[in-house]
């Protein structure tokens, strides 16, 4: 088997928080709490789950836009984590990312054109400033932008086409891999339907990986080969897209898919409402962290923290559930839609 | 009188390439308790439509004309005194980019109690107690300590909703939500869109709602108004929106959506988009505003704008071959 482009081996992220008013003993916050995936050249994994559960903290490790606490973050069988500053330099090339708020992410008095310049001048990719305005209008022509654009600063965009100026930027330097943290949430129905293209034909053309964290279910199920479910910190679930959307093995998983909104007016659907408190990373719950609110839980889950189980098509979920003779395992059958 | 009545507003900006004319003479009302969406292309105008009904538009480079009037009074005639007097209060916003608008050397608690303390007159210790009520409110886990916290602790989701906290703190009778929930998974999600559903029941609130999430508006929304290029397009109830979409615009927005299942009913390829670009907005338009990306298009289209009309029953759209509903003799 070929080496895969990105390995995250049990990678763990606990940011500490102060203590209390007068002192106190520190606690932290368990965001990213062993997470290990790989993704492929070429391919696309997404990254989904609840607010909070750690999504961008892992694509932010990935960056290595921080020290991790623990584990491993492994580029094309390099260690990332505990780099040298040359290796860092080229890996900073090779992986790019485009964020959810385009705003704070593009310097207000940079004109697009020095925006997208920098990346460019940076990693030495053109020879003269010829060469960077063509590269730059190329980038304008394959995000969609006009040229003559490249004249303006981003408050003078709307909020989607300041996405995409941050998407041009990411392609700047030519990536192999590309963090899009929710970097299509933003954008309007059409504009969105461009740019996920944009980035499977870059994808198919370039070889380019995704590391796709992204709320947008429905987007996520069109345009991954893979997806991984994250809650409070862990995977929970990790399977082919098909897989996933026809048949989720996570109680979590199923609430979620339930709580897509339908662009239907006056659709009925069932939807699995969680009830039960809302846990906080300081303060995971023992056994399995999703036991406070799963509709399913039982005695064991209070106190057995669930591993990732494989099961036929590539399937890892982490559920008790799968240790149940499949006659009493409700997460068997299809999801009804 | 509907609460909202919004009358040929119109935003324009000065550039240094021209005039952008942002907005160029949108009509709406919205009517109490009532939740109108408002979607688009990016850049057709959604957010610079909301943020001057607040005079939230720099003026310059902004210029603002029109009517904007909020039970009866027009906004864009009060002096500054009075528009801090409603800001925040009888009206409220929820900004798409909540953390450019988030301060980031405020605590979230800070920031919650500031409007409470404001407009309420609660005292220090009575708006943090509601500040933790409504982080309880909007789904946030460990409230008391989130309160103490700062913006850049948060996740991306949590200052969405510390945005929505402050917008709802005060019970505002109009609430002009600017995609409140982009950042939000879906099961957060519902539950903010139930916030805002309890907020029409209670107060009796008016919702102007923006959004590009087409499952959003078929969920929460009665009316639904479709801008493209700094104009409103189509407006109508949203089932009719949906089942019958007259304008070319309308009908490749809905056509471009993904739907959930697409993995089960074969190989999904591309997602359809509307080809073209958004004409300059800096540049006169000849005829329609749609005309350079439309199917339909004919001579007629790029000669002619074609006007805002009904077509059926309060669903109007502004497009020369629209089908119009045959009128019962
Ligand atoms: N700098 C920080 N200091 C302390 N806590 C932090 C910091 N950054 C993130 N956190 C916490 O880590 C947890 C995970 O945050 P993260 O931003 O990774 O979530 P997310 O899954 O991306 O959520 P969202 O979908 O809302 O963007 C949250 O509880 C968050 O409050
Ligand atoms: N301060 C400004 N100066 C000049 N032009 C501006 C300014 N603010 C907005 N514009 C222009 O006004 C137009 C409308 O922008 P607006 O932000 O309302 O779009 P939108 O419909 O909200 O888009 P999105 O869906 O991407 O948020 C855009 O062409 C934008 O470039
Ligand atoms: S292990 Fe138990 S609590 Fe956790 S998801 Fe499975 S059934 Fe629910
Ligand atoms: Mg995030
Ligand atoms: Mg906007």
């Amino acid at each position: 088997m070929t080496r895969p482009l990105l390995e995250v081996n049990d990678l763990k992220k606990h940011y500490r928080i102060a203590g209390g008013l007068f002192g106190g003993k520190p606690s932290y916050v368990y965001a990213v709490d062993g997470v290990s995936f790989e993704v492929a050249r070429g391919e696309t994994l997404s990254l989904v789950g609840e607010s909070g559960c750690g999504k961008s903290t892992v694509g932010r490790a990935v960056l290595r836009l921080f020290d991790i606490t623990s584990g491993q973050v492994v580029l094309d069988g390099q260690r990332m984590d505990d780099a040298s500053k040359d290796t860092l330099q080229t890996f900073r090339r090779r992986v790019q990312v485009v964020f959810q708020d385009p705003f704070s992410s593009l310097n207000p008095r940079m004109k697009v054109r020095d925006i997208l310049a920098e990346p460019i001048r940076n990693f030495g990719l053109a020879r003269s400033s010829a060469e960077v305005d063509e590269r730059v209008n190329k980038l304008m022509d394959l995000v969609g932008l006009p040229r003559e654009a490249v004249k303006r600063l981003p408050h003078q965009f709307s909020g989607g086409q300041r996405q995409r100026i941050c998407i041009a930027r990411a392609l700047a330097a030519e990536p192999e891999l590309i963090v899009c943290d929710e970097a299509v949430s933003a954008l309007d129905v059409s504009v969105k339907a461009q740019i996920v293209n944009l980035l499977q034909d870059l994808q198919r053309e370039l070889g380019l990986a995704l590391l796709f964290i992204s709320h947008d279910l429905a987007i996520v199920e069109h345009m991954t080969h893979r997806v991984a479910v994250m809650y409070l910190g862990k995977l929970v679930e990790v399977a082919p897209k098909r897989e996933l959307f026809a048949a989720p093995r996570h109680p979590y998983t199923r609430a979620l898919l339930s709580a897509v909104p339908l662009p239907e007016p006056g659709a009925q659907r069932e939807r699995i409402i969680l009830k039960g408190d809302v846990p906080s990373p300081v303060n995971p719950p023992k056994g399995c962290r999703f036991h406070t609110r799963c509709p399913h839980a039982f005695e064991r889950c209070r106190v057995e923290e669930p591993e990732l189980k494989i099961a036929p098509g590539d399937h890892w979920s982490a559920c008790h559930l799968n240790d149940l003779p499949l006659a009493e395992n409700p997460m068997v059958t299809p999801l009804a839609s | 009188m509907a609460l909202l009545e919004v009358e040929n507003l119109q935003v324009h900006f000065r550039t240094p390439v021209g005039v952008n004319r942002a907005v160029d003479g949108v009509s709406f009302h919205v009517e109490e308790g009532e939740t109108l969406a408002i979607v688009g292309e990016s850049g057709c105008g959604k957010s610079v439509t909301s943020m001057s009904m607040l005079r939230l538009i720099p003026e310059p480079p902004g210029k603002i004309a029109g009517q904007v009037r909020f039970a009866g009074r027009d906004l864009l005639k009060l002096s500054d005194k009075e528009m801090r007097a409603i800001r925040g209060n009888d009206i409220s916003m929820i900004f798409q980019e909540p953390m450019t608008s988030l301060n980031p050397v405020l605590t979230v608690g800070r920031q919650i109690g500031e409007t409470l303390r404001l407009h309420q007159g609660l005292d220090a210790a009575a708006a943090e107690a509601k500040a933790v009520e409504m982080l309880t409110l909007v789904g946030i886990p460990a409230p008391e300590r989130r309160v103490k916290e700062y913006p850049h602790q948060l996740s991306g989701g949590m200052r969405q909703r510390v945005m929505i906290a402050i917008a709802l703190a005060c019970n505002p009778k109009l609430l002009i939500a600017d995609e409140p929930t982009t950042a939000l998974d879906v099961t957060i999600q519902a539950q903010i869109l139930d916030l805002m559903r309890d907020l029409k029941h209670r107060v009796g609130a008016a919702i102007v709602l923006i959004t590009h999430d087409l499952g959003v508006v078929a969920e929460v929304a009665e009316r639904v108004m479709v801008m493209y290029a700094g104009r409103k397009v189509e407006e109508a109830p949203v089932r009719e929106l949906f089942s019958n979409p007259r304008h070319p615009y309308t009908q490749g927005l809905l056509g471009a959506v993904p739907k959930l299942g697409s993995s089960l009913s074969g190989e999904s390829t591309r997602l359809a988009e509307i080809p073209g670009q958004v004409p300059s907005l800096t540049k006169p338009i000849q005829g329609c505003v749609f005309a350079g990306r439309c199917a339909i298009a004919t001579d007629v289209c790029r000669t002619w704008a074609p006007a805002l009309e009904m077509k059926a029953p309060r669903h109007v759209a502004a497009c020369h071959y629209a089908l119009k509903e045959a009128v019962a003799a």
